[in-house]
Protein backbone atom coordinates (compact mmCIF):
# COMPACT_ATOMS: atom_id res chain seq x y z
CA UNK A 1 0.00 0.00 0.00
CA UNK A 2 1.42 3.11 -1.21
CA UNK A 3 0.26 7.25 -0.97
CA UNK A 4 -2.50 8.37 1.15
CA UNK A 5 -4.75 5.26 1.00
CA UNK A 6 -0.93 4.42 3.00
CA UNK A 7 -1.18 6.85 5.27
CA UNK A 8 -5.00 6.59 6.52
CA UNK A 9 -4.10 2.85 7.26
CA UNK A 10 -1.23 4.07 8.88
CA UNK A 11 -3.36 6.81 11.51
CA UNK A 12 -6.15 4.63 11.83
CA UNK A 13 -3.89 1.33 13.05
CA UNK A 14 -2.74 3.22 15.40
CA UNK A 15 -6.06 5.13 17.28
CA UNK A 16 -7.92 2.81 19.14
CA UNK A 17 -11.39 3.24 16.93
CA UNK A 18 -10.49 0.90 14.50
CA UNK A 19 -9.72 -1.99 16.55
CA UNK A 20 -13.01 -1.20 18.40
CA UNK A 21 -15.25 -1.36 15.41
CA UNK A 22 -13.51 -4.53 14.15
CA UNK A 23 -14.04 -6.00 17.12
CA UNK A 24 -17.76 -5.69 16.97
CA UNK A 25 -18.14 -5.92 13.38
CA UNK A 26 -15.99 -9.70 14.05
CA UNK A 27 -18.82 -10.68 16.42
CA UNK A 28 -21.87 -9.67 14.49
CA UNK A 29 -20.55 -11.93 11.77
CA UNK A 30 -20.12 -14.39 14.61
CA UNK A 31 -23.22 -14.22 15.67
CA UNK A 32 -25.03 -14.39 12.59
CA UNK A 33 -23.22 -17.62 11.33
CA UNK A 34 -24.06 -19.36 14.91
CA UNK A 35 -27.99 -18.18 14.54
CA UNK A 36 -27.53 -19.70 10.96
CA UNK A 37 -26.39 -22.93 11.49
CA UNK A 38 -29.22 -23.78 14.23
CA UNK A 39 -27.20 -22.86 17.15
CA UNK A 40 -24.99 -25.14 16.74
CA UNK A 41 -22.54 -25.19 19.56
CA UNK A 42 -19.32 -26.35 17.44
CA UNK A 43 -19.93 -23.03 15.94
CA UNK A 44 -19.55 -20.97 19.59
CA UNK A 45 -19.52 -17.05 18.63
CA UNK A 46 -16.93 -16.10 20.75
CA UNK A 47 -14.35 -18.85 19.41
CA UNK A 48 -15.75 -18.02 15.65
CA UNK A 49 -15.27 -13.67 16.49
CA UNK A 50 -11.66 -14.65 18.24
CA UNK A 51 -10.31 -16.45 15.42
CA UNK A 52 -11.63 -14.15 12.83
CA UNK A 53 -9.99 -11.00 15.01
CA UNK A 54 -6.89 -13.29 15.46
CA UNK A 55 -6.39 -13.69 11.77
CA UNK A 56 -6.95 -9.93 11.10
CA UNK A 57 -4.14 -9.12 13.47
CA UNK A 58 -1.69 -11.73 12.47
CA UNK A 59 -2.03 -10.82 8.87
CA UNK A 60 -2.02 -7.07 9.37
CA UNK A 61 1.18 -7.76 11.36
CA UNK A 62 -0.51 -5.73 14.62
CA UNK A 63 0.55 -6.64 18.02
CA UNK A 64 -2.44 -7.70 21.04
CA UNK A 65 -1.65 -4.31 22.89
CA UNK A 66 -2.51 -2.09 19.74
CA UNK A 67 -5.57 -4.01 19.35
CA UNK A 68 -6.58 -4.28 23.10
CA UNK A 69 -5.76 -0.13 23.05
CA UNK A 70 -9.43 -0.39 21.29
CA UNK A 71 -10.95 -3.44 22.18
CA UNK A 72 -10.61 -2.78 26.21
CA UNK A 73 -13.86 -0.88 26.63
CA UNK A 74 -15.84 -3.60 25.40
CA UNK A 75 -13.22 -5.78 28.21
CA UNK A 76 -13.83 -3.07 30.44
CA UNK A 77 -17.95 -3.94 30.89
CA UNK A 78 -16.61 -7.69 32.43
CA UNK A 79 -16.65 -5.90 35.54
CA UNK A 80 -20.57 -4.16 35.58
CA UNK A 81 -21.45 -7.48 33.51
CA UNK A 82 -20.24 -9.63 36.72
CA UNK A 83 -22.23 -7.16 39.12
CA UNK A 84 -25.31 -7.18 36.82
CA UNK A 85 -25.41 -11.64 37.51
CA UNK A 86 -27.07 -10.53 40.71
CA UNK A 87 -30.20 -9.35 39.04
CA UNK A 88 -31.13 -13.02 37.85
CA UNK A 89 -29.72 -14.36 40.57
CA UNK A 90 -32.05 -12.85 42.31
CA UNK A 91 -35.47 -13.41 40.34
CA UNK A 92 -34.86 -17.16 40.00
CA UNK A 93 -34.31 -17.55 43.99
CA UNK A 94 -37.73 -18.14 45.07
CA UNK A 95 -38.05 -21.22 42.69
CA UNK A 96 -34.83 -22.60 44.43
CA UNK A 97 -36.48 -22.64 47.82
CA UNK A 98 -37.71 -25.91 47.84
CA UNK A 99 -34.39 -27.69 46.50
CA UNK A 100 -31.86 -25.60 48.34
CA UNK A 101 -30.21 -28.17 50.24
CA UNK A 102 -29.60 -30.52 47.76
CA UNK A 103 -28.22 -27.74 45.37
CA UNK A 104 -25.76 -26.51 48.04
CA UNK A 105 -24.44 -30.05 48.50
CA UNK A 106 -24.20 -30.21 44.86
CA UNK A 107 -22.22 -27.39 44.65
CA UNK A 108 -19.62 -27.45 46.65
CA UNK A 109 -19.20 -31.32 45.24
CA UNK A 110 -19.08 -29.88 41.86
CA UNK A 111 -17.04 -27.24 42.45
CA UNK A 112 -14.60 -28.85 44.07
CA UNK A 113 -14.71 -31.84 41.51
CA UNK A 114 -14.25 -29.33 39.28
CA UNK A 115 -11.01 -27.43 40.49
CA UNK A 116 -9.21 -30.74 41.98
CA UNK A 117 -9.38 -32.71 38.37
CA UNK A 118 -8.73 -30.07 36.79
CA UNK A 119 -5.66 -29.11 38.61
CA UNK A 120 -5.06 -32.60 39.57
CA UNK A 121 -4.77 -33.56 35.94
CA UNK A 122 -2.50 -31.09 34.53
CA UNK A 123 -0.05 -31.31 37.38
CA UNK A 124 0.80 -34.79 36.40
CA UNK A 125 0.82 -34.64 32.69
CA UNK A 126 4.19 -31.84 34.07
CA UNK A 127 1.99 -28.17 33.27
CA UNK A 128 3.68 -25.06 34.86
CA UNK A 129 2.19 -22.92 37.78
CA UNK A 130 1.19 -20.57 35.55
CA UNK A 131 -0.85 -22.81 33.63
CA UNK A 132 -2.35 -24.44 37.13
CA UNK A 133 -3.06 -21.34 38.20
CA UNK A 134 -5.20 -20.75 34.73
CA UNK A 135 -6.85 -23.50 34.89
CA UNK A 136 -7.95 -23.47 38.43
CA UNK A 137 -11.03 -21.38 37.36
CA UNK A 138 -11.92 -22.50 34.33
CA UNK A 139 -15.22 -23.82 34.98
CA UNK A 140 -16.56 -20.04 36.05
CA UNK A 141 -17.78 -17.66 33.85
CA UNK A 142 -15.23 -15.86 32.14
CA UNK A 143 -15.56 -12.28 34.57
CA UNK A 144 -15.32 -13.76 37.77
CA UNK A 145 -12.56 -16.62 36.47
CA UNK A 146 -10.29 -13.92 35.04
CA UNK A 147 -10.27 -11.90 38.31
CA UNK A 148 -9.60 -15.14 40.41
CA UNK A 149 -6.46 -16.30 38.12
CA UNK A 150 -4.94 -12.83 38.13
CA UNK A 151 -5.65 -12.84 42.08
CA UNK A 152 -3.62 -16.09 42.24
CA UNK A 153 -0.50 -15.62 39.45
CA UNK A 154 -2.07 -17.21 36.17
CA UNK A 155 -2.51 -15.14 33.07
CA UNK A 156 -6.35 -13.91 33.01
CA UNK A 157 -6.14 -14.06 29.27
CA UNK A 158 -4.95 -17.70 28.94
CA UNK A 159 -7.76 -18.58 32.04
CA UNK A 160 -10.41 -16.87 29.36
CA UNK A 161 -9.79 -18.53 26.64
CA UNK A 162 -9.63 -21.80 28.41
CA UNK A 163 -13.15 -20.63 30.34
CA UNK A 164 -14.63 -20.45 26.74
CA UNK A 165 -13.00 -23.98 25.92
CA UNK A 166 -14.58 -25.80 28.82
CA UNK A 167 -18.03 -23.81 28.34
CA UNK A 168 -17.91 -25.65 24.95
CA UNK A 169 -16.55 -28.76 25.79
CA UNK A 170 -19.47 -29.10 28.71
CA UNK A 171 -22.41 -27.84 26.64
CA UNK A 172 -21.50 -30.49 23.87
CA UNK A 173 -21.29 -33.30 26.77
CA UNK A 174 -23.68 -32.75 29.15
CA UNK A 175 -26.60 -34.25 26.96
CA UNK A 176 -25.62 -37.59 26.34
CA UNK A 177 -23.52 -38.00 29.59
CA UNK A 178 -26.76 -37.02 31.65
CA UNK A 179 -28.71 -39.30 29.69
CA UNK A 180 -26.25 -42.34 30.19
CA UNK A 181 -26.29 -41.70 33.41
CA UNK A 182 -30.64 -42.15 33.83
CA UNK A 183 -31.17 -38.68 35.43
CA UNK A 184 -34.13 -37.58 33.95
CA UNK A 185 -34.70 -34.10 36.55
CA UNK A 186 -34.45 -30.95 35.04
CA UNK A 187 -33.31 -29.48 37.48
CA UNK A 188 -30.36 -31.88 38.19
CA UNK A 189 -29.13 -31.68 34.70
CA UNK A 190 -29.40 -28.39 34.43
CA UNK A 191 -27.65 -27.72 37.60
CA UNK A 192 -24.61 -29.79 36.88
CA UNK A 193 -24.57 -28.33 33.51
CA UNK A 194 -24.36 -24.68 35.13
CA UNK A 195 -21.30 -26.01 37.26
CA UNK A 196 -19.35 -27.86 34.89
CA UNK A 197 -20.13 -25.26 31.50
CA UNK A 198 -20.65 -21.69 32.97
CA UNK A 199 -22.64 -19.12 30.74
CA UNK A 200 -22.51 -21.32 27.68
CA UNK A 201 -23.64 -24.27 29.28
CA UNK A 202 -26.58 -22.21 30.86
CA UNK A 203 -27.32 -21.43 26.87
CA UNK A 204 -27.06 -24.82 26.10
CA UNK A 205 -29.62 -25.92 29.07
CA UNK A 206 -31.75 -23.59 27.74
CA UNK A 207 -32.46 -24.62 24.29
CA UNK A 208 -33.43 -27.53 26.10
CA UNK A 209 -35.62 -27.05 28.63
CA UNK A 210 -36.44 -23.68 30.63
CA UNK A 211 -36.21 -25.37 34.11
CA UNK A 212 -32.71 -27.10 33.26
CA UNK A 213 -31.56 -23.44 31.99
CA UNK A 214 -32.72 -21.64 34.94
CA UNK A 215 -31.20 -23.73 37.03
CA UNK A 216 -28.04 -23.90 34.97
CA UNK A 217 -27.99 -20.04 35.46
CA UNK A 218 -28.37 -20.18 39.39
CA UNK A 219 -25.60 -23.13 39.58
CA UNK A 220 -23.49 -20.48 37.47
CA UNK A 221 -23.97 -17.67 39.79
CA UNK A 222 -23.10 -19.50 42.75
CA UNK A 223 -19.79 -21.59 41.39
CA UNK A 224 -18.73 -18.29 40.43
CA UNK A 225 -19.49 -17.28 43.88
CA UNK A 226 -17.86 -20.16 45.51
CA UNK A 227 -14.85 -21.03 42.96
CA UNK A 228 -13.59 -17.44 43.72
CA UNK A 229 -13.01 -18.29 47.38
CA UNK A 230 -12.17 -21.97 46.89
CA UNK A 231 -9.65 -21.54 44.27
CA UNK A 232 -7.30 -19.34 46.13
CA UNK A 233 -7.10 -22.16 49.21
CA UNK A 234 -6.25 -24.88 46.28
CA UNK A 235 -3.77 -22.93 44.91
CA UNK A 236 -2.13 -21.87 48.28
CA UNK A 237 -1.60 -25.51 49.24
CA UNK A 238 0.41 -26.73 46.10
CA UNK A 239 2.64 -23.70 45.21
CA UNK B 1 -30.48 3.46 32.00
CA UNK B 2 -27.57 5.92 33.30
CA UNK B 3 -28.70 5.55 36.86
CA UNK B 4 -28.83 1.65 36.78
CA UNK B 5 -25.48 1.75 35.14
CA UNK B 6 -23.87 4.13 37.64
CA UNK B 7 -25.37 1.52 40.31
CA UNK B 8 -23.35 -1.16 39.15
CA UNK B 9 -20.23 0.85 38.96
CA UNK B 10 -20.85 1.50 42.52
CA UNK B 11 -21.56 -1.89 43.33
CA UNK B 12 -18.11 -2.67 41.83
CA UNK B 13 -16.38 0.50 43.20
CA UNK B 14 -17.25 -0.83 46.77
CA UNK B 15 -16.16 -3.88 46.32
CA UNK B 16 -12.60 -3.33 44.64
CA UNK B 17 -12.31 -1.11 47.50
CA UNK B 18 -13.05 -3.14 50.28
CA UNK B 19 -10.96 -6.07 48.74
CA UNK B 20 -8.14 -3.90 48.75
CA UNK B 21 -8.89 -2.70 52.06
CA UNK B 22 -9.50 -6.28 53.50
CA UNK B 23 -7.04 -7.86 51.34
CA UNK B 24 -9.67 -10.55 50.70
CA UNK B 25 -9.09 -13.30 48.18
CA UNK B 26 -12.12 -12.57 45.75
CA UNK B 27 -12.10 -10.44 42.77
CA UNK B 28 -13.58 -6.64 43.45
CA UNK B 29 -16.52 -7.48 40.63
CA UNK B 30 -17.69 -10.66 42.85
CA UNK B 31 -18.33 -8.69 46.27
CA UNK B 32 -19.73 -6.03 43.98
CA UNK B 33 -21.96 -9.12 42.61
CA UNK B 34 -22.76 -9.64 46.61
CA UNK B 35 -23.31 -6.36 47.40
CA UNK B 36 -26.44 -5.99 44.52
CA UNK B 37 -27.62 -9.06 45.63
CA UNK B 38 -27.94 -7.60 49.48
CA UNK B 39 -29.46 -4.68 48.01
CA UNK B 40 -31.92 -6.32 46.04
CA UNK B 41 -33.00 -9.15 49.04
CA UNK B 42 -33.55 -5.73 51.48
CA UNK B 43 -35.65 -4.37 48.89
CA UNK B 44 -37.44 -7.25 47.63
CA UNK B 45 -38.03 -6.61 43.79
CA UNK B 46 -35.60 -5.80 41.03
CA UNK B 47 -36.24 -2.06 39.90
CA UNK B 48 -37.28 -1.98 36.38
CA UNK B 49 -34.37 -0.21 35.16
CA UNK B 50 -31.78 -2.00 36.72
CA UNK B 51 -33.61 -5.36 35.37
CA UNK B 52 -33.21 -3.61 31.71
CA UNK B 53 -29.89 -2.56 32.30
CA UNK B 54 -28.31 -5.85 33.41
CA UNK B 55 -30.45 -7.89 30.90
CA UNK B 56 -29.01 -5.71 27.78
CA UNK B 57 -25.45 -6.39 29.71
CA UNK B 58 -25.84 -10.07 29.76
CA UNK B 59 -27.31 -10.76 26.88
CA UNK B 60 -24.40 -9.41 24.79
CA UNK B 61 -22.08 -11.23 27.40
CA UNK B 62 -20.55 -13.27 25.18
CA UNK B 63 -19.10 -9.77 23.22
CA UNK B 64 -17.35 -9.13 26.64
CA UNK B 65 -15.47 -12.34 26.23
CA UNK B 66 -13.96 -11.64 23.03
CA UNK B 67 -10.84 -9.29 23.22
CA UNK B 68 -9.37 -11.20 26.15
CA UNK B 69 -10.17 -14.60 23.85
CA UNK B 70 -7.96 -12.78 21.03
CA UNK B 71 -5.32 -12.67 23.95
CA UNK B 72 -4.58 -16.71 23.02
CA UNK B 73 -2.23 -15.13 20.45
CA UNK B 74 0.03 -14.06 23.24
CA UNK B 75 0.15 -17.42 24.47
CA UNK B 76 0.62 -19.73 21.53
CA UNK B 77 3.71 -21.08 22.51
CA UNK B 78 2.59 -21.68 26.12
CA UNK B 79 -0.47 -23.35 24.83
CA UNK B 80 1.84 -25.85 21.64
CA UNK B 81 4.10 -26.53 24.17
CA UNK B 82 1.55 -27.76 27.06
CA UNK B 83 -1.39 -28.73 24.62
CA UNK B 84 -1.67 -32.76 26.26
CA UNK B 85 -2.31 -31.37 30.06
CA UNK B 86 -4.86 -28.89 29.21
CA UNK B 87 -6.71 -30.97 26.88
CA UNK B 88 -6.85 -33.66 29.27
CA UNK B 89 -6.79 -31.19 32.72
CA UNK B 90 -10.04 -29.52 30.49
CA UNK B 91 -11.99 -33.06 29.35
CA UNK B 92 -11.40 -34.91 32.57
CA UNK B 93 -13.12 -32.10 34.60
CA UNK B 94 -15.54 -31.19 32.42
CA UNK B 95 -16.78 -35.00 32.50
CA UNK B 96 -16.33 -35.63 36.11
CA UNK B 97 -17.89 -32.19 37.37
CA UNK B 98 -21.44 -33.08 35.45
CA UNK B 99 -21.22 -36.65 36.83
CA UNK B 100 -20.39 -35.83 40.40
CA UNK B 101 -22.98 -32.43 40.15
CA UNK B 102 -25.65 -34.68 38.45
CA UNK B 103 -25.38 -37.65 41.03
CA UNK B 104 -24.87 -35.75 43.95
CA UNK B 105 -28.24 -33.77 43.58
CA UNK B 106 -30.08 -36.89 42.84
CA UNK B 107 -29.29 -38.51 45.35
CA UNK B 108 -30.00 -35.46 47.93
CA UNK B 109 -33.19 -35.20 46.55
CA UNK B 110 -34.17 -38.75 46.74
CA UNK B 111 -32.92 -39.03 50.04
CA UNK B 112 -34.88 -36.04 51.13
CA UNK B 113 -37.92 -36.75 49.70
CA UNK B 114 -38.40 -34.01 47.32
CA UNK B 115 -39.04 -34.98 44.07
CA UNK B 116 -42.84 -36.25 44.94
CA UNK B 117 -43.51 -32.91 46.68
CA UNK B 118 -41.57 -31.13 43.53
CA UNK B 119 -43.98 -32.85 40.90
CA UNK B 120 -47.22 -32.50 43.05
CA UNK B 121 -46.09 -28.65 42.86
CA UNK B 122 -45.99 -28.55 39.45
CA UNK B 123 -49.60 -30.47 38.50
CA UNK B 124 -51.03 -28.25 40.88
Amino acid sequence: MTGELGDIWVYLRAGPLLWLTVTLVAYLLAQFIYERAGLNPLLNPVALAVAMLAAVLVLTGTDYQTYFEGAQFIHFLLGPATVALAVPLYSHFGKVKAVFLPMAVALVCGAVTAVVTAIGTAYLLGASFETLASLAPKSVTTPIAMGISDQIGGLPSLTAMLVIMTGILGAMLATPLLNALGIRDWKARGFATGVAAHGIGTARAFHVSEVAGTFAGIAMGLNGLLTAFLVPLVIDWIR
Amino acid sequence: MLASLTALLLCQLLGEGVVRLLALPVPGPVLGLAFLLAFLAVRRAVPGPLNQTAGGLLHHLSLLFVPAGVGVLQHLQRISAEWLAIAAALLVSAVATIVVTAVVMRAMIRLMKLDEAAEEEKAG
